[in-house]
């Protein structure tokens, strides 16, 4: 019985210790960000390896996002005779939930597991500490550049996602099930609103959802164990924390925004 | 033996005193004094294990000692800012085990990489300084590979050029005979003298390969146990009594510094039923 408590307390500190090392992190990222101004380029390379090169998943998994939305909105629809409002569903849907929090989950899985590999990776290599050596400051040079693309990044995925997603819906609304193409466009036009849907859920949740999963990330990476299993473990801690962080943000932030 | 001396009687660019340092409840250093004279090359050595590659971030401030004070040119490491601090690693260059080459950028852009970073100059000088490094250590033909292409002995040269990319007042060399064969040793060796010779660096060098070491060292200490047990030039070390100097100096297998881990009774350990 004692030692399930000492054993409970010492995980208990761990986690708070390790919590408070995160913070402190994200402090020193945050006052490193101002610095990028006078080197853009940093920040533009990464924005291409974490976001361009995301965008095959994204816009993959945005269309059969949305053609499942297209058939199951269609089929619920269809029972009040309402499948005319399906471009409104599938909009509104992917607009404020789908669209930022499905391309989030998959940005962490796709891009927040490459960040953190590579930090990891370039830690059990010395590289970082060679950095160190050469005056050169490891986050100023190597993570910030990478959070800042992550932030980036992430709305624009959303978009992206949330847009593919609606063609999808449309594809199979419209295109396989015989919705109105009018009706499809004009619902969507007339009822979704540039504050409430847009800048609330693929605005602001994508930048709320990037900055957590590259704040994740990048963290995980530069405090891995400096071993393969180190690295491996960290890059797992990431994809299970950033899905918790993103799922947990989003129940906050809907509850924030909706209500 | 005078341990702290200074046998060069040269000007000391690196002062150690009372070096303490634990990693958790183990003490790695011991309240350890010793000092590098400038422009001569100065070796650690010692059994794997025992704090070589410690005390070179310590010197770097890579890492802080738990007591104690370590100069480097006159001023305390562990006490500047971190702005004057990374002014003075501008002048100190280091050589990794593994070479710690980035590993996305091509051998030329690893070299010019320093550069880029603390100088602003015309990208025509860059190439030039970039190519002369090359050239000193004998890969300049080869700037256009990656260091995934290198081997272990081409990564060190490489990471020897970025090394001295700067120019730097001293080189701390991590072990760079460890895992290579015998002629990227000698060329490693030679490398080391002659930068050392032509260009005044002063250097550092930690290693157990005592051959070569002593070929090459001005001044060597031996570091066991979390002290230092020896000191001397390469000459007086060899004719040193203390059984433990002598054990590693000639490479016996056991004697003061033991061949097994410490642990309980050989006899002991077969008799005990498994938990």
């Amino acid at each position: 019985m004692t030692d399930l408590l000492a054993g409970l307390g010492r995980r208990s500190l761990d986690f708070f210790e390790r919590l408070g090392r995160g913070h402190l992190f994200l402090l020193r990222v945050l006052a490193s960000v101002p610095g990028l101004v006078r080197r853009p380029g940093l920040v533009v390379k990464q924005v291409w390896s974490t976001g361009v090169q995301s965008l095959i998943i994204i816009v993959i998994s945005g269309a059969f996002v949305g053609m499942v939305l297209g058939l199951q909105g269609y089929n619920t629809l269809v029972t009040f005779g309402a499948e005319e409002s399906l471009g409104l569903v599938v909009a509104k849907s992917l607009l404020r939930e789908l669209g930022p929090v499905v391309s989030a989950l998959l940005f962490a899985g796709r891009a927040g597991t490459a960040l953190t590999a590579e930090i990891g990776f370039m830690k059990a290599t010395e590289q970082l500490s060679a950095m160190e050596m050469m005056a050169v400051d490891p986050l100023r040079r190597i993570v910030a550049p990478r959070f800042v693309a992550a932030i980036i990044a992430m709305p624009l995925l959303a978009a992206i996602f949330t847009a593919v997603g609606v063609l999808g819906g449309y594809f199979c609304g419209v295109g396989l099930l015989g919705v109105d193409d009018g009706s499809f466009w004009s619902q969507m036009q007339a009822k979704v609103l540039l504050m409430e849907d847009v800048v609330n859920g693929v605005v602001i949740k994508g930048v709320v959802f990037g900055a957590v999963i590259s704040w994740i990330a990048v963290f995980e990476g530069y405090d891995a164990v400096p071993t393969s299993e180190g690295v491996s473990a960290a890059t797992t801690r990431t994809v299970v924390h950033s899905s918790l962080a993103v799922l947990g943000l989003d129940f906050v932030l809907t509850g924030l925004m909706f209500n | 033996m005078a341990i702290t001396s200074d046998p060069t009687q040269s000007e000391t660019l690196v002062r150690i005193r009372n070096l303490h340092f634990r990693r958790g409840r183990r003490a790695i250093f011991d309240g350890i004094d010793l000092d590098i004279p400038r422009g001569r090359i100065t070796a650690i050595l010692g059994p794997s294990g025992t704090g070589k590659t410690t005390l070179l971030r310590l010197i770097g401030a890579q890492i802080a000692p738990t007591q104690g004070t370590v100069e480097v040119d006159g001023r305390d490491v562990h006490r500047l800012p971190l702005d004057e601090l990374y002014e003075q690693r501008k002048r100190i260059g280091m050589l990794f085990q593994s070479g710690a080459l980035l590993t996305d950028l091509s051998l030329f852009e690893n070299v010019a990489f320093p550069l880029r970073e603390h100088m602003r100059l015309p990208e025509s000088m860059i190439r030039s300084l970039v190519l002369m490094k090359l050239e000193m250590v004998g890969l300049r033909g080869a700037r256009d590979l990656y260091p995934r292409e290198l081997s272990g002995g081409m990564a060190r040269r490489a990471a020897l050029a970025r090394a001295i990319a700067l120019d730097p007042m001293m080189i701390m060399y991590d072990e760079p005979f460890s895992g290579q064969d015998p002629i990227s040793m000698g060329i490693l060796v030679r490398l080391i003298k002659t930068l050392n010779d032509t260009l005044g660096i002063t250097s550092v060098l930690v290693s157990h390969d005592v051959a070569e070491t002593c070929t090459i060292a001005d001044y060597i200490y031996v570091l066991s146990g979390a002290k230092i047990v020896g000191a001397g030039t390469p000459q007086e070390l060899q004719a040193e009594h203390s059984p433990t100097v002598r054990q590693f100096m000639s490479g016996m297998p056991d004697g003061p510094l033991p061949f097994h881990y410490p642990g309980k009774a050989y006899l002991d350990d077969l008799l005990e039923a498994p938990r």
